[in-house]
C-alpha cells in the first residue's frame, strides 16, 4: 500500500512545547518517524550583548537565560567572575547564595514536574498546586531582592543585600510547609496509576547515550549516572552540607520525574542546614568594582537543569572580550530526536516534558 | 387545516422546551465546570459577571455569537459546515425519551433506551467530519482518534446497558424507572459492576479526562474542533455538555432509579441524580492525567468488554435461577 508521511509543525505556538520550541515532526499514522527541533525563536544575542556591557551590567542578563532559575544563573556568573578576579565572597554571602540557589531549585523543579504532568494531560491541577507552592518562594525572593522572576540578586563578591529581618523564619516555615505538600504531589501524581503507566519505560535514555550527548543534571542522574557538581566538584559551601544525590534506574520519563521530586527534598535539607549555619558578617566583599580582568576562565555550576558553564575572556577592558554560555537545556534537547523516534505522538510530548527544557537558555 | 396546525402546537412547545433546557443546562454546566475546577485548583473561577460569575456563560455566548466565522482555506466546505449540526442535532434528539419526571417526558418510546444509544452514536460521524473537513492535521488526528475511541467504548457501554434491560425486562425509559420502584438497580452487585463500566465508557464517549484523547490539548491543540470559531465552536461546546448531561441522565435513569424519590416533584430527584453524576465526572476530569491511545483501546477491548460480557452472562444466569 502506498502511504505518505504526515509532517506536523508542532510549535512555535503549541500548548506543550514549553515556550517557543518548534518541532518538525514526521509522522507515520501517529508514530513519530523523525523529529527536528528548530530553535532560535527566543534568540536575544545575550552573548553578544555581554561584549558591550561591563561585567556588573551583565548580571541582569543572566536572569533571562533560564528564567525559571535566575538565582542559579546569577550564581554561575558570579562564581566565574570571582575565580577570574580571584575574589573570595564572605562566608555569609556564600551561605545566602546556597539558600537562594536551592530555593530557586525547588521552585524550578516544582514547575518542571507540574508542567510534565500537564503534558500528560492532568489538566492544570498539578500546575496550580505547584504555582501555589512556588508563590511562597517567589514572595520570599520578593522580600529579599524586590523581584519575583528576574532577581539580579547576586553580585561579584557577594550578594546585593542581606536578608531582611523575619525572612529566615519565612524560609523555615516554607520548608515545613513544602515537606507536607510533597505528600500531596505523591497522592496526585507519583502514586497515580495512569501517571505511572504513561511515563514508565517511555523515552529510555541510556547512560552512555546521555554522556555522549552531554546531557547533565536530573536527566543524566535519572539515567543512573551519579554526577552532581555540588558533590563532585563542590563550590560554595556544598561540601559542608549533608545531602544525597538521587539517582534513577532506567532513565525513562518516570525516573526523570522522580529524580526531580527527590531532589526537592534534598534541596530542602540543604536550605535547612544553611539556615542553621548562617554566619554573621557582611553580605558582600569590600572590593574595587572597576573590574578589568585579563585571561580566560570556564566555570560550571549545577543548575536545576544541568551544568551551566560560563566561559569568559577578559582582555583588560571593563567588558568581556568574549562570553560563551554553556546552557544545559541545549544539550538536553539534543537527545529528544533519538528518544522519541518510533514513539506515539502522546509519548513524544511526555518525553519532551520530562526533559524539562527552557527555551530562554537554549536560544540565549 | 386548522386542526392539522393545532395538532402540531403541543409538539412545537415540547421541542422549544427541550431546546431551552439544553441551552440553559449547557450554560449552567459550563459555569459549574469552571467553578468546580477552580475549587479543585485553589482558584476562584469566574467572579466578575453577576454573583459568583453566574452570568459568565451568558457573556461567553454573546461573545461567541458576535465572533467572525473563520473558515480555513482548503477546507471541505460542505462537510465543514455540516459537522457541527451532526454533533449537535443527535444530542438534542436524544431528549425525546428522557424521563424527567413521572409524567414529564416528550414521548415514551417503547424502545427508548435503544433510541438514545443509537441516536447519540451518530455524533461520531460529525466529529469525524469536523476532523476531515478542517484541512488541519491536528483536527484529522483528533477525528481519527475520536472515531476509534467512540466505536470501541460503545461496546462495553451497550453491554452494561443490556444488564439493566435484562433486569427490568423493558426498553422503555419509564418502564425501566418503574421497574426500580422496589429498589434501585445499582444496589444489585451485577448491576453495580455494569454501573461502573457504564460510567467509564460514558467518560470515554463524552471525550472527558482521562479519555480526552481526541482533543488532547497538550498533543493536538484542540483536536477535531481546532479550526472552529464563533457559533460553530459554540455548537460543539454545547453538544459536549449536552452529551455529558445525557450520559449522566441515562446513568441516573438506568441505575439510580431515575425520578424515583421519597417526595414530589419527581423531576427534582431526576435532576439531582443527574447533576451528582456530572459533578463526579467533573471531579475526575480535574484530577487525573490522560491515558494513551493504545492503553485506552487495550483497556476497552481487553478488560471492559470481557468483564461486561461475563457480567451479562452472570445476570442471565441469575435471572434464570431466580426464575
Amino acid at each position: 500500500m502506498d502511504y505518505e508521511e504526515l509532517i506536523i509543525n508542532m510549535g512555535p505556538q503549541h500548548p506543550s512545547t514549553h515556550g517557543v520550541l518548534y518541532l518538525e515532526l514526521k509522522l507515520d499514522g501517529e508514530i513519530v518517524v523523525d523529529c527536528r527541533p528548530n530553535i532560535g525563536y527566543l534568540h536575544r544575542s545575550i552573548e553578544k550583548i555581554a561584549e558591550n556591557r561591563t561585567f556588573v551590567q551583565f548580571m541582569p542578563f543572566t536572569d533571562r537565560l533560564d528564567y525559571l532559575a535566575s538565582m542559579n544563573n546569577n550564581l554561575g556568573f558570579c562564581l566565574t567572575m570571582e575565580k577570574l578576579l580571584q575574589i573570595e565572597a564572605p562566608a555569609r554571602a556564600q551561605y545566602l547564595r546556597v539558600i537562594m540557589a536551592e530555593l530557586n531549585r525547588v521552585a524550578s523543579h516544582l514547575f518542571a514536574v507540574s508542567t510534565f504532568a500537564q503534558d500528560l494531560g492532568a489538566y492544570a491541577t498539578p500546575l496550580f498546586y505547584a504555582l501555589r507552592d512556588r508563590e511562597k518562594i517567589v514572595q520570599i525572593f520578593d522580600q529579599i531582592c524586590g523581584q519575583r522572576l528576574t532577581y539580579n540578586y547576586m553580585r561579584i563578591g557577594g550578594v546585593s543585600a542581606d536578608i531582611p529581618v523575619g525572612v529566615d523564619q519565612l524560609i523555615r516555615d516554607f520548608i515545613i510547609y513544602e515537606r507536607q505538600m510533597m505528600a500531596e504531589y505523591d497522592d496526585l501524581l507519583t502514586n497515580n496509576v495512569i501517571f505511572r503507566a504513561r511515563s514508565k519505560m517511555i523515552g529510555v535514555l541510556s547512560k552512555e547515550s546521555a554522556i555522549d550527548h552531554g546531557v547533565t543534571g536530573p536527566n543524566l542522574r535519572a539515567s543512573g549516572f551519579k554526577w552532581d557538581l555540588r558533590k563532585d566538584e563542590p563550590y560554595l559551601m556544598y561540601d559542608q552540607f549533608d545531602f544525597n544525590v538521587p539517582v534513577g534506574k532506567n532513565g525513562d520519563s518516570w525516573d526523570r520525574y522522580n529524580v526531580r521530586m527527590l531532589e526537592i527534598m534534598e534541596s530542602l535539607k540543604i536550605i535547612e542546614q544553611a539556615l542553621n549555619g548562617l554566619p554573621e558578617g557582611d553580605p558582600v566583599a569590600k572590593i574595587n568594582k572597576a573590574y578589568r580582568p585579563t585571561g580566560e576562565i570556564y566555570v560550571r555550576t549545577e543548575n536545576p537543569r544541568g551544568e551551566l558553564g560560563f566561559y569568559v575572556v577578559g582582555d583588560g577592558n571593563p567588558f568581556p572580550y568574549r562570553l560563551k554560555i554553556r546552557a544545559p537545556s541545549f544539550s538536553n534537547l539534543s537527545v529528544l530526536t533519538s528518544l522519541i523516534r518510533g514513539l506515539n505522538i502522546s509519548d513524544a510530548v511526555c518525553v519532551l516534558g520530562s526533559l524539562d527544557v527552557v527555551m530562554g537558555e537554549i536560544d540565549r | 387545516m386548522i386542526g392539522f396546525v393545532t395538532s402540531y402546537i403541543p409538539l412545537l412547545l415540547k421541542g422549544l422546551a427541550v431546546l431551552g433546557f439544553i441551552a440553559l443546562s449547557a450554560m449552567f454546566l459550563i459555569w459549574l465546570e469552571r467553578k468546580i475546577s477552580a475549587k479543585i485548583q485553589n482558584r476562584l473561577g469566574p467572579m466578575m459577571t453577576g454573583p459568583h460569575g453566574a452570568f459568565q456563560s451568558v457573556a461567553d455566548t454573546v461573545k461567541l455569537l458576535l465572533k467572525e466565522n473563520i473558515m480555513p482555506t482548503g477546507a471541505d466546505t460542505t462537510i465543514w459546515w455540516l459537522a457541527p449540526f451532526f454533533v449537535t442535532v443527535p444530542a438534542v434528539v436524544a431528549f425525546l425519551c428522557m424521563p424527567f419526571g413521572s409524567h414529564f417526558i416528550v414521548h415514551d418510546l417503547n424502545v427508548g433506551i435503544l433510541f438514545i444509544c443509537s441516536i447519540t452514536s451518530i455524533s461520531v460521524i460529525g466529529v469525524f467530519m469536523a476532523g476531515w473537513g478542517s484541512n488541519n492535521k491536528y483536527s484529522l488526528l483528533g477525528g481519527m482518534r475520536s472515531a476509534a475511541q467512540i466505536v470501541s467504548y460503545e461496546v462495553p457501554l451497550l453491554l452494561s446497558v443490556l444488564v439493566v434491560i435484562m433486569e427490568s425486562g423493558t426498553l422503555s425509559m419509564q418502564g425501566i424507572v418503574r421497574a426500580q420502584e422496589l429498589g434501585w438497580f445499582f444496589l444489585k452487585p451485577n448491576v453495580f459492576i455494569a454501573f461502573v463500566i457504564y460510567l467509564i465508557s460514558a467518560t470515554a464517549e463524552t471525550n472527558r479526562v482521562p479519555f480526552d484523547i481526541p482533543e488532547a490539548e497538550s498533543e493536538l491543540v484542540a483536536g477535531y474542533h481546532t479550526e472552529y470559531s464563533g457559533m460553530k465552536f459554540a455548537m460543539f461546546f454545547v453538544a459536549e455538555y449536552t452529551n455529558l448531561f445525557i450520559v449522566s441522565a441515562v446513568a441516573a435513569t438506568l441505575f439510580l432509579g431515575g425520578w424515583l424519590g421519597p417526595f414530589r416533584p419527581s423531576m427534582f430527584w431526576f435532576l439531582l441524580k443527574a447533576y451528582t453524576i456530572i459533578a463526579f465526572l467533573m471531579w475526575i476530569r480535574w484530577t487525573l492525567p490522560r491515558v494513551r491511545m493504545d492503553q485506552m483501546m487495550g483497556f476497552a477491548w481487553k478488560f471492559l468488554v470481557p468483564v461486561s460480557l461475563v457480567n451479562v452472562l452472570v445476570t442471565g444466569w441469575l435471572l434464570v435461577v431466580k426464575g
